[in-house]
């Protein structure tokens, strides 16, 4: 919102002054430690140790990339990573909207027991450890469905969608019911279609969820060649025994593998899908966020 | 508006008619469910997830009243009624994470929840909009990262062996720091993560309250004579102290919730004493150690504090003319 136009004393320009300062600090502070991980990342290892703070390396080397790409251990928990987001997203817009379509129709028998279910677990959960047990019990452990089916739907995406799909004018549905078609026939050609916007909202809802998701694979996944690329984050940076080194990286040229630049690339590279779709999500979450105010 | 207007008056005429809704509706149950054959078709797969994974965890928590063994199974474990939660209790530990639970909601209320209100009158105030919109886009960027990421971070530039802060640290003091893993360290560092995460974000839903002031207000304002500081403080921040009230208290309705993912990834053997919360202690005790049966019972003892919470906070939050969440 933009001030009305008014006089402005010398307080309020001081004050003016002051406040552009301390916006243009805390906007820096926000990004600066990004700044300075994708610096480093491109760094020497020489210069790493040297200079304790900088935005710009004195000289770009890609070694930390290279080395880390000659992994098996990387290479394989980013596939990992990228396979289980595009095939968990697709399987959560799928539950959701196909889910949310029903419990939109006001004249469903059972919806209103349907979505009190839905709105009873977001309230209350069985837990850790008996989710755990369902999980072990269908023998998803250790297995990629693990990462994506428990969390297949989000609640309040669901509650959002069906809102949505409520304020689609019923005349459509009548229309194409007198042509003979099947409600699933008017969900796939009508409905999806008109809702390519709500589409590409939940599409990178779920898939920046899926990409950051830590809490399932430390539940599930105990076999280190299925970790997916946070997990590995975790092992190299903060417990310090994530180890890159494998037979791959061993037939490459590097003889000692640039350690510090190492693990910088390893956050630029975990962080990179999140900022190339940062201006979508912008836009997109935000609006989301609001919508998720309107009740349905 | 004008469309609200016309929604509101239309369920007010719903309310009117039912009776004629009724009737509407004369064929049987059956008849409407092979009516709508298709849509159940559509509703199973979804329905099957909240079934799978929603529900039968929830009746899986039975096990907190047995000794439940894995290979017995939950049909088969033997039940010892309340023992797993008197133990609980009894236990050392429950005071623990009781107080470092506590200790992190007094903290989060003090440091991080006026964050964003701040932030966002700071924006607020702004003249250029270019500016203010460049500055949206910077302080929006932490949240979408992962709490790994977050934490790694916080690893690269904490760490004694050439962190940027403790190379600074030394420089002033001649000594390094153990941030990561001495215990007085936890609190503060996991307050700042969560500072810089989440500040900039908590100002979307104040920005937009913002939004809504009256304009004309100030004008008024203007022409009696008050300055920037009355303007804000008997115009903006009225406007916007229902929307902080209800914040509020809707935080106070997670008192429980402590991020799992960023209290685990920050803590370790060294600073556990102050760092265990409920989650992660579920977490350690059951995963880790096995010890399914106790470890549902603390989860539950949560869950059920949790729901009350949430829902009494709601009702007040309604109390205050504004919408809760359920």
């Amino acid at each position: 919102m933009s001030m009305p136009k008014m006089h402005n004393t010398r307080a309020g320009r001081v004050f003016d002054g002051f406040n552009v300062i301390i916006l243009g600090i805390i906007g820096i502070l926000m990004i600066l430690p990004f700044l300075y991980i994708i610096a480093g990342s491109f760094a020497t290892e020489a210069e790493l140790t040297r200079r304790s703070f900088f935005i710009w390396p004195e000289t770009f080397t890609l070694n930390a990339y290279k080395y880390i790409f000659s992994t098996a251990t990387f290479s394989r928990s980013i596939l990992v990573s990228i396979g289980v987001t595009l095939v968990g997203t697709i399987v959560c817009l799928f539950f959701t909207f196909t889910m949310a379509y029903p419990l939109s129709r006001k004249n469903l028998l059972g919806r209103n027991l349907f979505l009190n279910l839905v709105v009873f677990s977001m309230l209350f959960s069985g837990g850790m450890i008996p989710t755990y047990i369902v999980v072990k019990s269908l023998g998803l452990l250790d297995s990629y469905w693990s990462l994506i089916l428990p969390g297949a739907i989000n609640p309040f995406n669901l509650i959002i969608v069906k809102t949505f799909f409520q304020g689609i004018p019923n005349e459509l549905e009548e229309a194409a019911k007198m042509d003979g078609c099947t409600e699933i026939g008017i969900f796939w050609r009508i409905l999806l279609p008109l809702s390519t916007p709500v589409l590409a909202t939940f599409t990178l809802f779920y898939a920046v969820g899926i990409w950051n998701d830590f809490f399932h694979a430390l539940l599930y996944i105990s076999d280190s060649t299925k970790w997916p690329v946070q997990v590995l984050l975790q092992q190299i940076i903060i417990l310090s025994q994530g180890n890159l080194t494998d037979t791959a990286a061993q037939a490459g040229a590097y003889v000692t593998p640039p350690e510090q630049s190492l693990k910088l690339a390893v956050v630029v590279v975990a962080t990179l899908p999140i900022l190339i779709v940062y201006p979508f999500l912008q836009k997109h979450f935000a609006q989301g966020m609001l919508l998720g105010s309107v009740k349905g | 508006m004008e469309r609200a207007d016309a929604q509101a008056a239309e369920t007010e005429l719903g309310t009117l008619t039912k009776p004629s809704k009724k009737a509407k509706s004369s064929i049987s149950p059956l008849q409407r469910i092979i009516r709508d054959k298709w849509l159940y078709v559509l509703l199973l797969p979804g329905l099957a997830y909240f079934i799978i994974f929603k529900y039968l965890p929830m009746w899986g928590v039975v096990i907190a009243f047995q000794d439940y063994s894995p290979f017995k199974g939950v049909f088969g474990s033997e039940w010892v009624g309340f023992d797993n939660f008197t133990n609980f209790f009894k236990n050392p530990d429950f005071f623990r994470l009781l107080k470092n639970t506590a200790i992190f909601a007094v903290l989060n209320l003090v440091f991080f929840f006026p964050a964003p209100i701040i932030l966002s009158l700071l924006l607020n105030e702004l003249r250029s909009n270019s500016y203010k919109r460049v500055m949206q886009t910077f302080i929006y960027v932490p949240h979408f990262m992962s709490w790994v990421i977050i934490a790694s971070i916080t690893y690269v530039f904490f760490t004694t062996s050439g962190g940027v802060v403790n190379e600074i640290v030394e420089q002033i003091y001649g000594r390094k720091m153990d941030f990561l893993s001495a215990p007085e360290w936890f609190r503060p560092l996991i307050m700042l993560q969560i500072i810089w995460k989440e500040t900039g974000w908590g100002t979307v839903i104040f920005l937009a309250a913002l939004t809504a002031v009256d304009k004309e207000q100030y004008e008024a304002a203007i022409v009696d004579g008050a300055g920037r500081f009355r303007r804000l403080w008997h115009v903006t921040l009225p406007a916007i102290r229902s929307t902080i009230i209800v914040m509020l208290i809707l935080q106070l309705g997670r008192f429980l919730d402590t991020g799992f993912q960023q209290i685990y990834l920050m803590s370790n053997s060294l600073n556990r004493g102050v760092a265990d919360v409920f989650d992660t202690y579920v977490y350690f005790v059951g995963i880790t150690q096995g010890a399914y049966s106790y470890s549902t019972a603390v989860g539950l003892f949560k869950s059920v504090i949790g729901i009350i919470l949430v829902l009494g906070s709601n009702k007040l939050a309604k109390k205050f003319g504004e919408e809760g969440i359920f």
